[in-house]
């Protein structure tokens, strides 16, 4: 098992974490400190990486769910990539992807801009 | 000569109606608006006047008439010198009966004509009143039928559990249906000392409030004489005795009685010509033979006493005859073979019930009326709780398997597979642990890739659940994990040592609340849960929590999943 990371990166606006890990309780101080860092340039959306996490728990969902209420609060979007076709399920079962578009990929995410 | 309003003011009247093709042949006069003044004359349906006045083309006179009739008699008596009848479609419905003119001469033929015409005029119009009170008379009637169901109705709720037993460790499901026309069925839960439970079902016959009020007799009896005695079948032995004595003629009930003693799963039972009760095990469907008279035909019946064990996992259906006695639109009846066929692949009490609700109706057609009450109770031991879980591991580390992987053999003798057994201390992170262990004792099973993934999730979060908040996050306190498959059902069981504080039945999560703040963004985990399973199924007792998360392999054989081993 990793011990959690969260980078964060700026692309065309749109400021991308890469997740490494599990989203679960422990990845919650990696994850709010990478989710200000990307706040701290203002980007339109902030879209979360997911190619490199194998596990979400429903604690993970909960901190999702914190950066969305949010991001929501600042008007920014959110989107996902990478997720795996179990978690694409558990997002649309918790409507998660009500609020936030997947993509599969980072590019096919970005390409969609301004959209996301 | 008079007018015609002061003659029928002036003469008494009656309206009558003659006796052909009538229900009431005799109501008296008093029942059809007389004045007030006019005595009541009766006219017996064979009294030969009524064919007299019914061929008669007008008005007749009474001293003229020379025919034997009691009728004619009367009339005399009571000063009627002309009578005009009242025929409608050719039936006698009334007379205008009119006594000597004040003039004391005689009816003229103006007089006559005028009556006669009177007479056509209101024929008719006393044929309409009388079809009128006739029907408000049937509609009383049906009223007071439907009364009487509602008053049978009342009767059986109001004597009908309130609630079902619950049982640590157990399921019970019951469905009562009455006809219409209001059977006699029944069924109850009876307390009996040293935590055991009395089952009853039970059918009286007839129908309706007399159906109803023997059944409460004989729930009373059966109750009073559970509480004193113990064996089934002298409790039914007792009950049959006294209610000889008080029982209608031609009367009688039928009545399953069992004692279940829900810590050992031993169910001791006797049956008053009752249908046979269902066991249904890993290994098959067994009728629940015992012999004995129904309750109420003759005293001095002695009833047969049957034992058995009912292991994890078992279930016992008792059930009424308007089940099995339902008949297809051809004229066949649903059949105790149908009902074991049923219950060969039937994976729990609650779905028993649903599953033989919906073969009926599928059986008997979509208009079908309800021949007769139906009453189902349905048991079932969980496979939940495993008499005894783990002891109490060391801390800090994963156990080792407290069982490999084997093929093992239910108590009943039905074949489960246990796939894998183990414990884990209550760790954050252990949650993990459980998964991947699961998913790999599940891996040569042929699960598709997505199934997996739903088996992960339901066990990582029940897991964390188990360690959280069933052990307060004790490290000490174990978590104990089984897995089973069992008739294509993949069984995982998960035991925490929370049995205090009562799982809370999953909601779905309002994210909008959430989203908006007003809300705490946790609270996924049982919605998440439930989400993932086929059938979650919550037990537990006083010291333990167990949860156990059902996947009907089977039914997704369609998508590519299938089972092998």
């Amino acid at each position: 098992m990793h011990q959690f990371q969260a980078e964060v990166r700026h692309r065309d606006g749109v400021a991308v974490i890469d997740l490494l890990g599990d989203v679960n309780a422990e990845a919650e101080q990696a994850l709010d400190a990478a989710t200000r860092e990307a706040e701290a340039y203002n980007p339109n959306t902030i879209l979360l990486n997911f190619t490199n996490v194998g596990y979400i728990n429903s604690t993970g969902i909960a901190l999702i769910v914190g950066i969305l209420a949010r991001a929501r609060r600042e008007r920014r979007s959110v989107a996902a990539c990478g997720l795996s076709e179990h978690y694409q399920e558990i997002f649309t079962i918790t409507r998660l992807s009500d609020f936030m578009r997947m993509f599969p990929d980072e590019e096919s995410a970005l390409a969609e801009q301004p959209a996301v | 000569m008079e007018a015609t309003s002061s003659l029928v003011q002036r003469f008494k009247q009656f309206a009558r109606r003659g006796s052909g093709g009538s229900d009431h042949p005799r109501r008296t006069a008093d029942e059809r608006l007389p004045l007030p003044d006019a005595p009541p004359i009766d006219i017996a349906p064979d009294d030969p006047i009524i064919a007299y006045f019914q061929r008669a083309s007008g008005a007749v006179d009474i001293d003229q008439i020379s025919i034997d009739s009691p009728a004619i008699e009367h009339l005399r008596a009571a000063g009627v010198k002309l009578v005009v009848p009242l025929v409608s479609q050719g039936e006698l419905i009334g007379m205008l009966n009119l006594g000597a003119r004040l003039s004391e001469q005689e009816y003229s033929a103006d007089d006559r004509r005028l009556l006669d015409s009177l007479a056509s005029h209101a024929a008719p119009a006393v044929r309409v009143a009388q079809l009128v009170r006739q029907q408000q008379a049937e509609a009383r009637e049906r009223e007071s039928i439907a009364q009487e169901l509602r008053i049978a109705h009342l009767i059986q709720q109001t004597l009908l559990p309130k609630q079902l037993p619950d049982l640590p460790g157990w399921h019970i499901s019951a469905y009562y249906q009455p006809a219409r026309a209001v059977g006699g069925d029944f069924y109850d839960f009876i307390e009996l000392p040293d935590g055991k439970i009395g089952l009853v079902v039970g059918d009286a016959s007839s129908k309706g409030v007399p159906a109803a009020l023997v059944m409460a007799t004989t729930r009373t009896m059966l109750r009073a004489s559970a509480q004193r005695l113990v064996e089934p079948g002298i409790v039914l032995e007792r009950t049959n005795e006294v209610l000889c004595a008080d029982i209608p003629r031609n009367m009688f009930v039928t009545c399953l009685y069992a004692v279940l003693d829900p810590t050992s799963g031993h169910i001791q039972y006797a049956n008053a010509g009752h249908n046979l009760p269902y066991l249904r095990t890993a290994s098959g469907v067994v009728e629940m033979r015992a012999t004995g008279w129904p309750l109420g035909l003759m005293p001095g019946m002695t009833y047969e006493e049957k034992q058995i064990i009912v292991s994890p996992g078992d279930n016992v259906l008792l059930y009424s005859d308007g089940l099995v006695e339902a008949h297809d639109p051809q004229g066949d009846m649903f059949g105790s073979n149908r009902l074991t066929a049923l219950m060969h692949d039937v994976a729990s009490a609650s779905t028993l019930i649903d599953r033989m609700l919906t073969h009926l109706t599928l059986f008997t057609g979509p208009d079908h009326e309800q021949e007769d009450d139906i009453t189902l109770v349905a048991l079932e031991r969980s496979a939940a709780v495993w008499q005894h879980a783990p002891d109490t591991l060391g801390a800090g580390g994963e156990d080792a398997d407290t069982m490999t992987p084997t093929s093992s053999r239910s108590p009943s003798g039905g074949d489960h597979r246990l796939l894998l057994e183990f414990s884990l201390p209550s760790v954050t992170g252990n949650e993990r642990i459980a998964m991947e262990r699961v998913a790999a004792a599940v891996g040569d099973l042929g699960i598709p890739s997505a199934t997996v993934e739903r088996i992960k999730t339901a066990v990582a979060e029940t897991t964390m659940n188990a360690i959280e908040h069933g052990n307060d996050n004790r490290e000490e306190l174990p978590v104990s994990i089984r897995v089973v498959l069992s008739a294509g059902d993949l069984v995982i069981c998960i035991v925490d040592q929370g049995g205090n504080e009562p799982i809370p039945e999953p909601t779905t999560p309002d994210l909008e609340a959430k989203l908006a703040g007003l809300q705490s963004p946790r609270g996924w985990g049982l919605f998440l849960i439930k989400s993932m399973v086929d059938e979650m199924r919550v037990a537990g007792d006083a010291t333990h929590h167990a949860v156990e998360l059902i996947f009907r392999l089977n039914e997704n054989e369609g998508s590519g999943a299938s089972v092998s081993g």
